[in-house]
């Protein structure tokens, strides 16, 4: 019996080496170990053992039954390693292949400058105000110190409409006596993002309808030493810290004293380029301190409040970030320029 | 304006090269649009200082072998007279006269290894080699003025009196460098509107000295007056005193017509000035000089005709006055003009000789046999002038100035400076006595000014003094009252000065705007409001995005027949248009009124390269009905949203082929998705009619109990598409939403479920209904029944088949669960029971075995 013992455990040692997947140790296992495999079967003929021998044949037994176990499963693991390694050898990729593209979707450059600007101007305590872009003669001329004959009109070629002393608005400084009169006598603090429109040729640089964010402060202790402050920190926010900047005397008038802000050229840092046609300068906005006129139009008295206001055209700005060398294709709303704003 | 440097170094003399000066005065406002140089280091085409000369011509022979060549003697400067070959007719004449150095006729020679610009060549700039012309030697060459880009002349060399070089009458000595006579730089000065006062080259100069602190020499006023006197010659009358505050007049005799000296030419063409003869010169080099724009006419002309309307013993009357109704007159320029009303006419009483300001007319202008000029210098109205050039459609140099303000003071000083270059350039008598007629005396501003009101608004802390000095370097009058105020007059050719802040702003430039402090706001911050609906519509931006939508902006003008070919049948737009009345284009003649044509303008282009498009824009529409905010004039502007999706639903790739067509249900679950995420609740879809959309494939959304409608949604009609030519053959699904109303229903804050603690059970159950029953209905009849333990009904089938008689078949996905317990089996039973039960009352449902 013993030796059949024996016999019993190298033929299932022997058959385990053949057992390749998991169906075959299955097998194996109900034909060795499980309840009527051999082992067990020989086991329960324990009864024909010799009494002496009875106490070597039952420690035998556990032997190999344990021998066998560790032997299965120390098999099963190999087998089920095996079988992971060939399922990975067999479904590699070429992961070179290119990736499935979801769809893209993207912010139109303009609203993406836009949005930066008045985030920037955000944090500064300036809130979007929203003005109409129909607007009336006065908001957009008269009241901004620039009467019938004015010569700045000649700056600006308007587009008029039907209605008597109505116009599409040619700068968002039409806002600025809209806000006054809405806020007076409380302080200011407003950015007026919107569409302006003038009567020009559309070439690779002029278009008829543009953005323009316009900024306004009022108060009763504002300075064109602020001025200077809030838009140089606005100029390195927005272009980066290392960007100087220069203001130039300059003429609007709804503003006085007025200024041309310019910011180091990005490209050439300063050393001239073809992008700020070699004065190492960019204008980047107007500016200025508040009329007088202005602010008693909007129901500050001129004598008590100050203020500053400022203009800058978003296009402009992402034709100078983004390297876009024609206006036109703002308002193209071809999918092959917008799409790469993604 | 042009301003050659050697003209303003005339009047000061500003120490800087010529890039620091355009960098100074661009800062302080005169803004610098181009630097240009000629003959100097920087220009295109640099003369060399030792190979390009002046030769002073000594003698001329003809050549022995060629009729058309001469041989010029000149003095170059070398140590021995040069011989030059040269075919210029202007020497022709100078033939076998023998030694004429005394003529002291100069010209420009290149020298060999010199450069000049070859006129047979496309102005080709060339090297001067030694070579035989016609058997003799010749290695230098005398220039025509376009061999040296000095104009576009090339009928002989240039050739001048040595005095006529340059203004100050200084002979340069034979070969002196070219380029230290003509070469020369040109700042060009973009003229805004609040420097009308540098359109000329002393503004300019007033500007430079007083930014540099340097001494300003003005030209000289005073006139040699030899003639007989003119007085009593002329009266004036002037019916608009307002209009035309100042006329003075001058009579120069005698006058040759002849061409202006070189060094005037050459001033005027830097300038961009074409020479015509002395006497138009001189008119023209004064306005560009000083500013102040003049007129001469024909005193014989006007003459003759006091003698037929007053008789030979009265003087010439001059009347100025508005135009009347139906007059007319013919300018310099040849056009006949209608004269406008309130234009301002130079009249004699038989009829009117020029436009006040603007331009002279065509028959009292100087004629060629003219030899007695009356200059005439006026001051006019800005704002009457300007209407006028505009109304007359006539923009000249005058009118440019004028329509600018140029201040009176400056009339009288301007006839006098071109009376007397007339005299020394055109060989004029000025006969004595001025008219000048000054009905309407121009004060001169007068302003108090404190120093807290110059350093509140600038920043700086400026005492009385170096505020007073700031004014005094532009020749304002000063007198500091106390440590606090001044008492400020502003200089006789300024028209611009009103108030303290115009001192303000001239303070601010003086100080140099680079030298006011940066300063964070200190005022108080005014109250936040923050802007809720901007907020919203940034999310909404960004949920589309991210959905794959790409936003457009669109041009917002338009035509109503482009946005009616938006629509099918009769419908008509919203409301009346947003006109111009100007429209630069006939395809942008109104403002918009459909946002959905907007995009869909932009579907077509892109469709012309793309088979798929997923496209929004946020923007305004504009009617015309009165209903702004800010004027009741003033049209409404609404803001809407527009969504277009059409295409393949999916890319295709190297292993799969691109999906299914987007369809209604594609572009309706973007739109459930993003009313989901922004938290609107109950928006009611039905079935509806829409201009645009494809009748049986529109929905109209609306929210709840609300009346306002949130837009339509649907797949474009079939004639949209062929009226559009879109180039698809694939459904295009659009929706336009009003933004407005979608914002306003946004929930910013909402409720959360909590997490369900007891398990859900799942059931399907499958209803036969009407096949005309909406699928809302069961939908929201079945969520009503199922209360409160059914909490998710979900579609999963819809089916469809003539054996079911007129009935449709619809799957449900039906989830219960319980708050506060673990459902059992039996609990659903029995709700699924009552759900049949009442669904069956209702619509008519009965289960489907
Ligand atoms: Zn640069």
């Amino acid at each position: 019996m013993l030796q059949e013992l024996d016999t019993i455990q190298v033929a299932a040692t022997e058959a385990l080496t053949n057992a390749t997947d998991a169906e075959a140790l299955e097998e194996w296992y109900r034909a060795t170990l499980g309840r009527k495999g051999n082992v067990q079967q020989l086991s329960r003929r324990f009864g024909e053992v010799s009494a002496e021998e009875r106490p070597l044949f039952g420690k035998r037994v556990n032997e190999i039954k344990t021998a066998l176990q560790q032997a299965f499963d120390e098999r099963s693991a190999a087998v089920k390693r095996e079988h992971i390694e060939g399922l990975i050898a067999a479904d590699a990729l070429d992961v070179t292949l290119p990736g499935r593209q979801p769809r893209r979707g993207a912010l139109h450059p303009s609203t993406l400058v836009l949005r930066r600007m008045t985030r920037i101007f955000g944090d500064m305590g300036f809130q979007v105000y929203r003005s109409p872009d129909v607007v009336t003669d006065e908001y957009n001329f008269e009241w901004l110190n620039m009467p019938p004959e004015h010569p700045a009109r000649d700056m600006q070629d308007t587009f008029y409409t039907t209605q008597e002393n109505v116009l599409l608005r040619t700068h968002t400084s039409a806002g600025q006596v809209m806000a006054m009169r809405e806020y007076h006598p409380e302080p200011i603090r407003v950015i007026l993002p919107g569409m302006c429109y003038r009567n020009e040729q559309i070439t690779a640089r002029s278009e008829i309808q543009f953005h323009q964010i316009e900024g306004l402060a009022v108060g009763t202790d504002i300075t064109f030493a602020d001025l200077k402050g809030t838009l140089t920190e606005f100029a390195r926010r927005f272009f980066g810290r290392d960007r100087e900047t220069r203001f130039r005397a300059s003429y609007f008038p709804f503003t006085e004293p007025s200024a041309e802000m310019d910011v180091s050229c990005m490209l050439c840092d300063g050393a001239g380029c073809k992008l700020c046609k070699n004065t190492g300068w960019l204008e980047i906005l107007g500016c200025g301190m508040v009329h007088p006129v202005v602010l008693r139009h909007g129901g500050y008295d001129p004598d008590v409040y100050t203020g500053f206001a400022f203009g800058s055209g978003p296009e402009r700005i992402a034709m100078l970030r983004y390297g876009i060398e024609d206006i036109r294709y703002f308002w193209g709303n071809d999918h092959r320029f917008l799409e790469q704003y993604s | 304006m042009r301003i050659p440097l050697s003209w303003l170094r005339d009047f000061v003399d500003p120490q800087l090269a010529v890039d620091d000066l355009a960098e100074l005065i661009t800062n302080a406002g005169l803004e610098v649009t181009a630097v240009d140089h000629l003959g100097v280091a920087g220009a295109p085409f640099e003369w060399d200082r030792e190979l390009v000369r002046v030769a002073h011509v000594l003698e001329v022979q003809q050549h022995p072998e060629a009729d058309r060549l001469v041989i010029a003697t000149v003095d170059y400067g070398g140590p021995a007279p040069k011989q030059v070959i040269t075919g210029a007719p202007n020497l022709f004449e100078f033939i076998g006269k023998g030694d004429i150095s005394a003529l002291a006729l100069l010209s420009p020679i290149v020298l060999e290894g010199g450069t000049y610009l070859d006129h047979y060549k496309n102005a080709k700039p060339t090297k001067l080699k030694a070579k035989k012309l016609r058997g003799i030697m010749n290695d230098a060459m005398l220039c025509s003025p376009v061999e040296l880009g000095l104009g576009e002349e090339h009928d002989g060399i240039l050739l001048a009196p040595a005095a006529d070089w340059r203004h100050t009458g200084e002979a340069p000595e034979a070969g002196t460098a070219l380029a230290d006579v003509l070469g020369d730089s040109v700042i060009e000065i973009d003229i805004i509107p609040n420097i009308a006062r540098c359109a000329s080259i002393l503004g300019v100069a007033r500007e430079v000295a007083a930014l540099t602190e340097r001494e300003l020499t003005p030209p000289s006023f005073e006139v040699k007056a030899e003639g007989p006197s003119f007085e009593g010659a002329l009266k004036i009358t002037t019916e608009h005193p307002e209009l035309n505050p100042r006329f003075v007049a001058i009579l120069v005799e005698g006058v040759e017509q002849r061409p202006s000296p070189l060094w005037m030419q050459h001033r005027l063409q830097l300038c961009g000035q074409r020479s015509i003869n002395a006497v138009v010169d001189v008119s023209n080099y004064v306005m560009l000089e000083m500013g102040q724009p003049n007129h001469a006419f024909d005193w014989d002309f006007l003459r003759e005709r006091a003698d037929a309307y007053a008789g030979p013993e009265e003087p010439v009357h001059l009347i100025t006055r508005l135009g009347r109704s139906e007059e007319s007159l013919t300018t310099l320029d040849d056009a006949e003009h209608k004269i406008p009303q309130d234009t301002i006419l130079v009249t004699d009483p038989a009829g009117n000789l020029s436009v006040g300001g603007i331009m002279g007319g065509r028959n009292s202008e100087i004629q060629g046999n003219t030899t007695t000029v009356l200059l005439e210098a006026a001051a006019w109205n800005f704002i009457n002038i300007r209407k006028s050039a505009r109304v007359l459609g006539l923009n000249t140099e005058a009118s440019f100035r004028f329509s600018r303000g140029v201040h009176p003071s400056q009339a009288k000083l301007g006839a006098l400076r071109a009376a007397e270059l007339l005299r020394l350039h055109a060989s004029g008598t000025i006969s004595q006595g001025v008219v000048d007629y000054q009905p309407l005396v121009t004060e001169l501003a007068s302003i108090e000014l404190s120093t807290g009101y110059v350093n509140r608004r600038s920043g700086l802390e400026l005492d009385a003094r170096t505020i007073a000095r700031c004014l005094q370097r532009l020749e304002f009058e000063v007198v500091v009252l106390d440590d606090d105020r001044l008492e400020v007059t502003a200089p006789d050719h300024r028209l611009d000065v009103e108030g303290p802040h115009d001192l303000l702003e001239e303070v601010c430039r003086m100080v140099g705007y680079a030298n006011i402090p940066e300063t964070v706001l200190a005022d108080s911050l005014p109250p936040q409001r923050g802007n809720p609906a901007i907020e919203v519509e940034e999310r909404i931006q960004d949920l589309l995005a991210a959905a794959g939508f790409q936003e457009t902006i669109s041009y917002r003008l338009t035509t109503p027949e482009a946005e009616a070919n938006t629509r099918v049948g009769p419908q008509c737009a919203a409301g009346p248009y947003v006109t111009l009345s100007n429209p630069s284009t006939l395809d942008r003649a109104v403002m918009r009124q459909s946002l959905l044509a907007s995009v869909l303008d932009a579907a077509r282009s892109n469709l012309k390269n793309a088979d798929h498009l997923s496209l929004f824009e946020i923007g305004h529409i504009y009617i015309e009905d009165g209903g702004s905010a800010f004027g009741e004039n003033l049209p409404s502007e609404r803001l809407r949203l527009a969504l277009i999706l059409s295409g393949p639903s999916r890319t295709g790739g190297w292993d799969r082929p691109v999906g299914e067509p987007y369809d209604f249900f594609d572009l309706k679950g973007i739109v459930e998705r993003l009313l989901a995420s922004l938290h609107v609740d109950g928006v009611v879809f039905e079935t509806a009619e829409h201009p645009s959309f494809r009748p049986g494939r529109t929905a109209s959304l609306r929210i709840g109990d609300q009346s306002g409608e949130l837009g339509h949604l649907g797949e474009l009609h079939p004639t949209v598409v062929e009226q559009l030519a879109l180039r698809t053959e694939n459904p295009v699904l659009a929706a336009d939403l009003d933004l407005e109303v979608l914002i306003a229903a946004t929930q910013t804050s909402f409720k959360i479920d909590p997490v369900p603690l007891y398990p859900a059970i799942r059931e399907d159950l499958a209803l036969l209904v009407d096949s005309g029953t909406p699928e809302s209905t069961v939908q929201e009849a079945l969520e009503a029944a199922g209360k409160p333990l059914l909490s998710q009904v979900e579609l999963f089938d819809v089916y469809t088949d003539d054996k079911l008689g007129g009935k449709k078949s619809l799957a449900y996905h039906l989830t219960f669960r319980a708050a506060n317990k673990t459902l059992k089996d039996k609990d659903v039973g029995k709700l699924r029971r009552r759900i049949l039960s009442i669904l069956e009352k209702q619509i008519g449902a009965t289960l489907r075995s």
